[in-house]
């Protein structure tokens, strides 16, 4: 049954010879009188490319690699029913300044249309600092909204119902203080835990090689992670702890085949973590949650997510034994690519960033945010968002794309780049664990190499203009500048009311309690197998501060500093 | 020593027209900004132009760059960032410049810089700012142009 | 597209000449400093007197060469030590070397990401400097550099050589102390560089002692020390030290054997003995580089000799010796 494929021996012979005799002899011909424009073509991660795909280039596919939506191995999508039984998530990223601020343009998403929550925090917030650290100078509310207490997590949600709206974190170094702050004001709000929905980055191991967000080393930030994935697993088994982004391994440079190896390399050291503390597989892989990019290689990229669906299945049915089809399907939050947009001519990013949507869509992806025209330079405004909202909504119900499931599935060419991408991947996985496995090489800088190695390659081919960035470095039109954009504007009194919120906070609660909490915190951490949650839940609910929380296991930890890699 | 002594007229003149002393560059992250992708880059387009690079790694307050910048003798500070936190970090950087008596390091700001942001930038005291779409070839200039037009020290 | 520039770019500090430069020097202030090992490795000549009068003034100061193979952990191994020294009221001083671009003359200089904490605390003074296209480990002024620290009070000086593979030994020949860095794991580059720097080690050092292949490492080194006895005319047995930089994990153990080998030397009288042996190779090493220098300023002089040679007119040899004016030039014969 395996073995099945799909095309009989009988039919490939004759394309083959068919194929043979039209390159002698038609193809010969254009190509005396008119030679192609390039030698080679290829991927944007280097997959050599062929003129063109028929049955023979997939002759060696076993069917069941295909398989159907919603099985095993997931290659045509997580669902059986795709956007027939439900469309993705429209789910565009905000946040900046004062919760209060983030929460009103929450409430503005969604009267527009939006579908689901997404909060950006800012540095201060995600490197675990309050607000009046003296390296958050200049920093607060900048890239996203500013949390020091649990307070502040209460303002962010106000009016809003966590148990109707699913609600997703993009926190990272201190996402389980977050997390914990979230939870202890579902419960104070009387929410029924098991009915919140969401989603957490909290992926360490792609912040030490992309995002660069970091507080302590390495094994210290993966155990944290694994003590939220089991705690979030009992308390709140509708969210989803880690969200594995491989979209800022694009981001800083990584091409397609290593935005998928690499969050599958991590993927693997987390579950590994978790299964070694003793949680069965499939008692915490169903929450597992991804993040990719969309760039700009279309049918790369629409069979990057066929082929990391594909790999994702294998990796959970055969390394990790896995035995329900929710452990082993890889459901996909994307973002169009923010590096393709350009500053100058900046509407052109609204046709960049539909076509990529469109990828996403065709590639299967579970929900996304386009990205605003002006996300190049600035946080978007409200009209951008909304511009970029309106895209997602005009490919969902103008254009007739999410009628059929997996529709390019079976075209030749999808499903050769498909397996061929898988094939590399599996070859870098394999290096990867030759070499000691991902947390050992992430301390080495091995990934941080590659990809910087990576995006000097691609600075070069832009530099040299053999990447094309139109209106930029070809069709550039000198009468052409970078409009004057409406920027969002920042506010400047955020900075002083989160500092005089939090001092309020400090002197109205019980510093001793606290004190002797953070003791405690400290000693279990000294230990490998205490979950930290139920600890930092209680500091939380005492109005400890996110930068209390996060120093106080520096004195365990010790900080993270970063190998030397140019 | 009296050798030299006795060429000082020689080497006098000779100062004047050296400027082709290796150009010392600190590439730096100031504050919490993470991305470090293009400062990366960015310092590897500077030694491959033949200039010598000291890169400071993350999270580094103003005050740090400054007293790395003193120490390495650099003839340009270049900060890349693209939190949105460019006004204040600036302003502090070049203040704690003029602090140390230092204002012969030049500044060029690089990253995401929105344009309304230049007058502000240029005021506080930084020399250049290069956008974020420039290519090696500026990038290079910029501080070519800038150590030429201070002159050697 | 354009940067954008300030239009008035004034002009920020003049040149100040080098003997002035010289009295902020000795009075240790650090944009003076940093400016003086700038003119060194620029070699300008109007840095000659001044450096040599900083040389007459130092002679203070302990200099500790680290080394090791890439990889080892040298930075991070420099950046624990600046910060035990600061601890204790020390002006430590750390000359940082890395490789200059062999293609574009280039270099990037990364030494700091380890360091800058210990740096910024402001009792150390951490300077990066690129060999350009010096071999051996150093770049050709990093001895000048350290003059210049001494002159202004900073001991120890630590000076961190590239990453070294087997001939890259130049250390040895200017330092006091020479601390090798290992690295468990890393074991068959210990045959590797056997032959070179391994054996001329005062202090053996093994990194990531909390990495559980570290015991292995010393044990290794032990076991050679043991069989290759100890350098001659010296009753010092250099020890082997397994440190972890990240944790601070024994740093201490090596600040104390740098401190017991430095008093070492000056109880025993081995420390006239490394002196004359640096000054010794520093003379021959400028001489040789200044009569290099002459003949890359003076291409002509050099190429009737070029051509006698290549015609087979004249022997190596005797065309070095004429240069040299060691023999009766033969073109005035």
């Amino acid at each position: 049954m395996d073995d099945v494929t799909l095309f009989s021996q009988q039919a490939i012979d004759d394309i083959r010879q068919n194929q043979a005799e039209w390159e002698g002899g038609a193809l010969a011909a254009t190509l005396k009188s008119r030679p192609e424009e390039k030698q080679t073509y290829e991927t944007e991660s280097g997959i050599p490319l062929k003129r063109i795909y028929t049955a023979a280039d997939i002759a060696d596919i076993p069917a069941s690699e295909l398989g159907f939506p919603g099985a095993y191995p997931f290659t045509r999508g997580v669902y059986p029913t795709m956007y027939r039984g439900r469309p993705w998530t429209i789910r565009q990223v905000a946040g900046f300044g004062n919760p209060e601020a983030t929460n009103q343009r929450y409430k503005y998403m969604i009267q527009t249309g939006q579908t689901g929550l997404s909060t950006d925090f800012d540095l201060p917030t995600l490197l675990g600092l309050d607000s009046d650290d003296p390296m958050a100078f200049g920093e607060v509310g900048r890239v996203g909204v500013a949390i020091d207490t649990v307070d502040d997590v209460e303002r962010l949600f106000d009016g809003i119902d966590l148990e109707k709206i699913s609600v997703s974190l993009t926190i990272n170094p201190s996402a389980w203080v977050i997390y914990a702050m979230f939870v202890t004001v579902a419960e104070e709000r009387g929410c029924d835990l098991h009915k919140l929905t969401g989603t957490l980055q909290a992926d360490p191991l792609k912040e030490y090689v992309a995002q660069k967000e970091w507080i302590y080393p390495v094994r210290p930030a993966v155990r944290l992670l694994r003590d939220l994935i089991m705690y979030s697993a009992r308390t709140t088994p509708k969210i989803n702890p880690v969200s594995l982004s491989g979209y800022h391994l694009s981001d800083v440079g990584g091409n397609a085949l290593q935005e998928i190896a690499f969050t599958m390399a991590f993927t693997i050291s987390y579950c590994e973590e978790v299964t070694r503390a003793g949680m069965d597989i499939d008692d915490f892989a169903p929450r597992l949650s991804f993040f990719f990019i969309s760039h700009q290689d279309f049918f790369e990229q629409i069979c990057k997510f066929r082929a990391a669906r594909r790999v994702y299945a294998k990796i959970m049915s055969e390394r990790f034994n896995a035995r329900k089809p929710e452990s082993m399907r890889l459901r996909v939050h994307v973002q169009t690519a923010a590096m393709s947009l350009t500053k100058v001519e900046h509407h052109n990013n609204l046709m960049r960033t539909a076509i990529q949507a469109l990828g996403a869509v065709l590639g299967g992806c579970q929900s996304m945010h386009t990205n605003g025209l002006d996300e190049a330079f600035a946080i978007p405004t409200e009209e951008a968002m909304k511009l970029a909202i309106r895209t997602q909504q005009i490919i969902r119900e103008e254009i007739n794309v999410t009628s059929v499931i997996d529709p390019l599935g079976g075209s030749y060419f999808i499903e050769r780049l498909t397996k061929d991408m898988e094939d590399e991947v599996w070859k870098m996985l394999d290096e990867i664990q030759e070499r000691g496995g991902a947390i050992k090489l992430v301390e080495e800088g091995w990934f941080q190499q590659k990809l910087a190695d990576s995006a000097y390659a691609t600075f070069k081919k832009i530099d040299s203009g053999e990447k094309i960035s139109v209106g930029v470095n070809k069709y550039a039109d000198a009468a052409s500048r970078s409009a004057d954009v409406h920027i969002h504007p920042y506010d400047d009194h955020c900075t002083q009311l989160q500092i005089d919120r939090l001092r309020a906070v400090r002197e109205n609660r019980d510093d001793a309690r606290i004190q002797s909490l953070l003791k405690e915190l400290v000693e279990q951490a000294r230990s490998d197998d205490i979950n930290l949650l139920p600890k930092t839940i209680e500091l939380v609910r005492a109005k400890a501060t996110l930068g209390e929380i996060c120093s106080a296991l520096r004195e365990v930890w010790g900080s993270y500093s970063e190998p030397m890699i140019v | 020593m009296a050798d030299t002594k006795g060429a000082g007229a020689v080497i006098e003149a000779n100062e004047a027209s050296h400027t082709n002393a290796t150009i010392r560059v600190l590439v730096a992250k100031l504050g919490l900004d993470g991305h470090d992708r293009g400062a990366k880059v960015v310092a590897r387009i500077l030694r491959d132009a033949g200039m010598e690079v000291v890169y400071t790694g993350l999270y580094k307050s103003p005050k740090d760059v400054v007293q790395a910048a003193i120490q390495e003798d650099v003839d340009v500070i270049g900060v890349s960032l693209l939190s949105g936190s460019h006004v204040p970090l600036f302003r502090e950087l070049c203040r704690c410049l003029r602090e140390e008596g230092a204002e012969h390091v030049l500044v060029v700001a690089g990253g995401v810089i929105p344009e309304q942001d230049y007058p502000a930038l240029l005021e506080c005291g930084v020399d250049a700012i290069v956008p974020q779409e420039a290519r090696a070839g500026l990038i290079v200039t910029a501080i070519t142009d800038l150590v030429a037009a201070r002159g050697r020290i | 597209m354009r940067a954008v520039a300030r239009s008035r770019t004034a002009k920020r500090g003049a040149y100040t000449p080098s003997t002035e430069l010289a009295k902020d020097v000795l009075s240790g202030r650090p944009i003076a400093i940093a400016r003086m090992i700038s003119r060194a490795e620029d070699g300008r000549a109007e840095a000659a007197s001044a450096l040599a009068e900083l040389y007459l003034q130092g002679g203070r100061a302990h200099i500790v060469g680290i080394t090791g193979v890439p990889g080892a952990g040298k930075s991070t191994l420099v950046s624990a030590l600046i910060s035990t020294y600061a601890d204790e009221g020390h002006k430590v001083g750390v000359i940082a070397v890395d490789p200059s671009s062999p293609f574009s003359g280039g270099a990037i200089l990364g030494d700091r990401v380890r360091m800058s904490d210990a740096a910024a605390a402001g009792s150390a003074f951490v300077r990066s400097m690129a060999t350009r296209g010096h071999l051996g480990g150093l770049a050709r002024s990093t001895l000048q550099a350290v003059d210049v620290l001494d002159a202004a009070g900073y001991s120890p000086i630590i000076i961190e050589t590239v990453g070294v593979g087997q001939d890259e030994v130049e250390v040895v020949a200017a330092a006091h102390t020479i601390v090798v860095l290992s690295a468990p794991g890393l074991g068959d580059d210990i045959q590797a560089i056997k032959a070179g720097i391994l054996e001329t080690a005062d202090i053996h050092a093994v990194s990531k002692c909390d990495k559980p292949e570290a015991s292995a490492t010393v044990s290794a080194l032990q076991g050679m020390l043991a069989l290759g006895g100890s350098s001659a005319g010296s009753d010092w047995k250099p020890p082997v030290l397994p440190v972890s930089s990240v944790s601070g994990e024994r740093i201490g153990d090596l600040r104390r054997a740098i401190g017991e080998h430095w008093a070492h030397l000056r109880r025993s009288g081995e420390l006239a003995v490394r002196q004359r042996n640096i000054c010794r190779t520093r003379i021959l090493g400028t001489a040789k580089q200044l009569f290099q220098n002459k003949f890359q300023q003076k291409p002509e002089a050099l190429e009737p000799y070029v051509r006698a040679v290549t015609e087979r007119r004249m022997d190596p040899s005797v065309a070095a010796r004429a240069l040299l004016g060691w023999e009766e030039d033969p073109w005035t014969t």
